[in-house]
Parts: C-alpha cells; sequence; structure tokens
C-alpha cells in the first residue's frame, strides 16, 4: 500500500517536470552571456532584455498584438455575455444545439480554423490585416468567454432581477445595479483570458495576418537567426511572466465570483477549471 | 415553455386584509401572485389594484412589492443596502433614507444589523430583511410567495405570528401564497382555496374548516371522515340526512355549503367533533359502538381509528388528553359519540 503511494508520488513528480522543465530553461537562457543555447551556462547578463528595446520590428509587434489582443477580449466578451444572458433566461427553439455550435470552435484545430478563415475571405477579396486576425481570434476566444459568463450569468438568481424591478428600479438601473455587479467577476475573468489567448495566439494570426505583423509571429520570423534566439528567449520569458500574472488574476476573480454568489445554484456548463473545495461544499448543501 | 393557467378566475382581495392563496404545488396560486405583480401578463382578463387597471403597467410601476420564495436578498449589498434599494430613486437625500432604513429595521427587529453583509444572514434573518425592503415602498399590497417555507419549524411558527402581528399593525394588503393548510388557517383573514388554476372556495378559515364546499377542500385541508348517505328534504328550514348506520339526522342548510337536491350525498364529519364516551355516564345527542383499531398518542393528542359496524372505512377520531381521562387500548370497544351540528353535507363525487 504504501510503496503503491510512493510509486504514485513519484509519477507525479516526473509528469510535473517533464511539462514544466523546457519552460524553466527560458529564463535560464534569458539571463545567460552566450549567444549559443547550451550548457554549461557563462555569466549572468540583462543585455538580452536591454537588446529588446532596441528592436523596432520588435516593438511594432508587440503593439499589434496589444491591439489585437485587447480588441479580441472586448469582442469575445460582448458576444459571450449576449450568448450567455440569452442561454440562462430565455427558452427557445434549438438552444442546446446552438450553444454547442457556439462552443465547437474549442475543439477544432486552430490550424483548421486558419486555412478555411483564409480560404473564406479569400474568396470575399477581403485584404489580410490585423482585422482579419482580430476575426479569428474572436472566434477562438468566444466559447472560452461563454464558458465562463454562463456559469456567471446562470449563478443569478432569475428572482433578483424581479427583486429590482419590483421595487421600483427601471431595467437599465436593474442591470446596473443588480446584473452588472454581480457578472462584473465574471466579465472581467472572461476579457483577461481572451487577452492571454490572443496575445499569444500562433497559427491563426500566421495564416490571416498582413504586412503587420504580431509578437508570435515575429518570434517565429525570429527562429532563423540563430544570433536573436537568446533575445527570443528573453522575450519569450516576458511573455511568460504577463501570462502567468494574469492567469493568477483571471482565477483570482473567478473565485471572487464564486463567493459572491455562493449561495446560489451552480454552474451550468463548460467549468473550465477544478472546483475549489468550498464550492464543492456549498454546492452539496444546496443540493440536500 | 411550462404551461400556466388560471381559468374563471374572479376574485377581490378586501383592502387591509391578509388574504391566503392555498393550494397543491402546480395550481396556479404563485402564477396568480406574478400576475399581481406584473412579472406575467394576462392572456385575458384584467387586474385592478386600488381602481387603477393594471392593463400595461410594468412591474417596476406598479403600487405592489412582492417577498420571494427565495427571498432574493442582493448578495452583493448589505442589509442597509438591500432595505434601502428602492428607495434610491426616490432622491429623499441620505439623512430621510437612512432614517426610513433604521424605522423599518426596528420594524422587523433587526436594529443595528444596518452594515451586515447578505451573505452572513440567518434563514430567519433574510427573511426580515425582504419584508423590510418591501415594506419601506409602503406598496398598496404585499405579495408573499411561500415566505415561510424555507424556515424550520419553530421559527416558521414564530414567523407566523409576527407576521400576522405585522400586518395587522402597519394596515397592508396582504396576498400570502402558502401550500401549507395550518399555516392559511392562522395567518388569514380570508384563504382561498385553488386547484388546478381554479378558486374552489374562498372565505374565512373558521369556515372553510367547518364548512368546506366540496370533499377535496375537505380533504385538503385537515382530515375528514367521510360516510355516505341520502338526502331527504323535508321541508324548508330542517332537511333530514339518512346516515346509514348513524340513523336519520335532522341538519339545517348551513350545513350544506352548497344548496343539493334530494338523492345520495357525502357526509363528512371532522375528526375532533367524534367522541369516544369513556366513562358509563358520558352522554352525546348521538351515539354508536365500535372497536379500537389504533391508537396514536402525540402527546397532548390521541388519534384513533375505530371500525363501526356497518361503516366501510373506519373513522377517525381525535381525543384530547385531558386531566384523568384514560387512553384507550387497541382492540377495545368504545362508544363513539357526536352531534348533529358537526355534519357536513357534500356533493356525492
Amino acid at each position: 500500500m504504501k510503496s503503491n503511494k510512493n510509486t504514485l508520488k513519484v509519477f507525479a513528480y516526473s509528469y510535473l517536470i517533464f511539462l514544466y522543465a523546457p519552460v524553466l530553461l527560458l529564463p535560464i537562457f534569458a539571463f545567460n552571456d552566450s549567444t549559443i543555447i547550451s550548457f554549461p551556462l557563462n555569466s549572468f547578463t540583462f543585455k538580452w532584455f536591454a537588446g529588446l528595446t532596441q528592436e523596432t520590428y520588435l516593438q511594432e509587434s508587440l503593439k499589434n498584438s496589444l491591439f489585437v489582443a485587447i480588441s479580441t477580449s472586448i469582442l469575445s466578451t460582448c458576444l459571450g455575455i449576449l450568448a450567455s444572458r440569452a442561454s440562462s433566461r430565455y427558452e427557445f427553439f434549438g438552444k442546446k444545439s446552438i450553444l454547442s455550435f457556439l462552443i465547437l470552435p474549442l475543439f477544432l484545430p486552430e490550424i483548421i480554423i486558419g486555412v478555411a478563415l483564409l480560404v473564406v475571405l479569400m474568396q470575399l477579396g477581403l485584404p489580410l490585416s490585423l482585422w482579419t486576425v482580430i476575426l479569428g481570434h474572436t472566434l477562438v476566444c468566444t466559447p472560452f468567454s461563454i464558458a465562463i459568463l454562463n456559469s456567471a450569468f446562470a449563478n443569478m438568481d432569475m428572482s433578483l432581477e424581479e427583486a429590482s424591478l419590483d421595487l421600483g428600479e427601471t431595467r437599465f438601473g436593474t442591470f446596473k445595479r443588480v446584473i452588472f455587479p454581480m457578472v462584473s467577476p465574471g466579465l472581467i475573468a472572461s476579457l483577461l483570458i481572451g487577452f492571454t489567448i490572443s496575445l499569444d495566439e500562433f497559427i491563426i494570426a500566421f495564416f490571416l495576418t498582413g504586412t503587420e505583423t504580431t509578437l508570435p509571429v515575429y518570434i517565429w520570423g525570429q527562429l532563423r537567426f540563430p544570433a536573436k534566439l537568446p533575445g527570443v528567449m528573453a522575450l519569450g520569458f516576458l511573455m511568460l511572466l504577463l501570462s502567468l500574472i494574469l492567469l493568477l488574476l483571471v482565477e483570482f476573480f473567478r473565485r471572487r465570483m464564486n463567493r459572491t454568489t455562493d449561495d446560489q445554484v451552480n454552474v451550468q456548463f463548460g467549468n473550465l477549471f477544478k472546483h475549489d473545495k468550498k464550492r464543492t461544499r456549498d454546492s452539496k448543501k444546496n443540493h440536500s | 415553455m411550462e404551461k400556466k393557467f388560471l381559468r374563471d378566475l374572479s376574485l377581490d382581495f378586501p383592502r387591509g386584509e391578509l388574504t391566503s392563496l392555498l393550494g397543491p404545488s402546480g395550481c396556479g396560486k404563485t402564477t396568480l401572485l406574478r400576475l399581481i405583480a406584473g412579472f406575467e401578463q394576462p392572456t385575458k382578463g384584467n387586474i385592478t389594484i386600488d381602481g387603477f387597471q393594471m392593463d400595461g403597467v410594468e412591474a417596476n410601476e406598479r403600487p405592489t412589492n412582492m417577498v420571494f420564495q427565495s427571498y432574493a436578498i442582493f448578495p452583493h449589498l448589505n442589509v442597509e443596502e438591500n432595505v434601502g434599494y428602492g428607495l434610491k430613486r426616490l432622491n429623499l437625500g441620505k439623512d430621510e433614507t437612512a432614517r426610513r432604513v433604521d424605522e423599518m429595521l426596528n420594524l422587523v427587529d433587526l436594529d443595528n444589523y444596518n452594515k451586515r453583509p447578505a451573505h452572513a444572514l440567518s434563514g430567519g434573518q433574510r427573511q426580515r430583511v425582504a419584508l423590510a425592503r418591501s415594506l419601506i415602498m409602503k406598496p398598496k399590497v404585499l405579495l408573499l410567495d411561500e415566505p415561510l417555507s424555507s424556515l424550520d419549524k419553530n421559527l416558521r411558527e414564530q414567523m407566523q405570528v409576527e407576521l400576522r402581528h405585522l400586518q395587522r399593525s402597519v394596515g397592508i394588503t396582504f396576498i400570502f401564497v402558502t401550500h401549507d393548510q395550518e399555516e392559511a388557517l392562522t395567518m388569514s383573514d380570508r384563504t382561498a382555496v385553488m386547484f388546478e388554476g381554479q378558486i374552489v372556495q374562498i372565505a374565512t378559515p373558521q369556515e372553510i374548516y367547518s364548512r368546506p364546499k366540496s370533499k377535496r377542500v375537505a380533504s385538503f385541508i385537515g382530515v375528514m371522515n367521510f360516510i355516505e348517505g341520502q338526502l331527504l328534504k323535508d321541508g324548508d328550514q330542517n332537511t333530514t340526512v339518512d346516515a346509514g348506520i348513524l340513523g336519520n339526522v335532522k341538519v339545517n342548510p348551513d350545513q350544506m355549503p352548497i344548496p343539493l337536491n334530494s338523492g345520495p350525498v357525502t357526509i363528512g364529519i371532522r375528526p375532533e367533533m367524534l367522541t369516544l364516551l369513556i366513562e358509563d355516564q358520558d352522554r352525546t345527542e348521538f351515539e354508536i359502538g365500535g372497536v379500537i383499531l389504533e391508537g396514536a398518542y402525540f402527546g397532548d393528542m390521541t388519534n384513533y381509528t375505530v371500525q363501526v359496524k356497518g361503516l366501510k372505512s373506519p373513522l377517525t377520531i381525535s381525543m384530547r388528553n385531558t386531566a384523568g381521562r384514560r387512553v384507550l387500548e387497541d382492540g377495545e370497544s368504545a362508544r363513539v359519540g357526536w352531534g348533529a351540528d358537526s355534519l357536513v353535507i357534500l356533493n356525492k363525487s
């Protein structure tokens, strides 16, 4: 019994090492004073980070990426609001299948989406630009937004809205004073996850980008020049940090959302993350 | 969509009274409440509050407020903000709002709970906050949708009394939805019994209990013994009922909640209207012999099941356990006593 437990432990740790060791190489080589990415390490340096500030193309693509990521997160959150509000409040014909189709892009290979969108855009004669990238990214991010917002809206008891109307508040006032504050943690989580996904998405951006490139596409271009590799490592490290911070924020807001609605009924579907303990306990209490 | 329908429904709620809508779940009582509140629109017919047509008047414009079954306390606001929610649109100013909120909290016995967050409230406190939040709007009609159903038994009984007291002191018309018969009887000035989207009887609790209009109402509210019989008319004032084994009994028209013609009828009698004549000298207007099948002891009461020879089903008799009265054993023979005026004559159906 005991040895069994130990085997499991060894398995779990080696799995984690296998998963994260390559990522850990990123910061190591980002601070290594050598153009060749290999051990043994030379001295510690910040010069690769300093070098990033010199790259005009890099700054250009960073700006593009931020523009794309921000637009995508706003667009997909707006679409997500509409879809999840409709699904949590109204009954209509084909509701389940419509929702499944909205979630479907989550499971489609991005390369298929990329190629398909490219073909359609070509047929329509639309020029490739950052807007076409935004279009593609919105398609991929919307399912995530829907999944997050769906639980935010579904957790909201319908009678709260009615109570607000009943107390003389208008529909708009009800949105402002009840619905918005209650779903805002979900909104922020949705915006952040859209931003994160769009920021480091490569395949769709690669297919749909015009003359202006996004950051991941730029990085891919840089990989052809061995001398640029340490710079890419430094850049990768910075992006890793940013992604981590954003994900932590998402989790923070998601938990807060669960806390504000913890006496309401639980998630419908698409719970992207594991349940935290408190929540499972509460849901048990509610169902009993 | 779920089907919701009410039909041929017409009733008045007297001003300043507590009327309860009582019925099994799915009978449409909540739908009726939501129609009055303006959350649902009637396909036909109309609703008038204090002389004003409510046709096309939105929920937020109606002089009604609702206490929801779930209480619907805004979870992101504290007690004070919840109670003062509806005042915000009236632009009363900070001081006046605070004064009214305090006044309401005092009324529902929640003084100094102002800053308590919603999630830190118990069920009973939530209920009070929901009440205060509605009453602060000074509605013409307060609608309560099973407001006590999620409280435990003791608290529920306490709140019934408090709610009744509160209603008398504020003098607002209350419409109270419940599926709990006892609750309806204890609390209301008038009770409307609903089955399948229709009101089958509306009267005072006493009348509903002692003079139910149908077998269904009779057995929905409390327990009733039913005996088959024949109605024999013999004049305007007095009517004789042939109650089979019980003999011929004269009843007055008041004991027939709906007018009946001669022929087969059902005779109803409440368990507490029957007595067991234990001592030899005990006497009632009528009596008949039987055998105790089973006695269920409840502390203050004992409920007996008594088989009377000549009756198809046994009678249920409930007896108070007063001082000196002994509890009868199963299988013991007993005399069942009753009075003519305790009978209710109902349609045979």
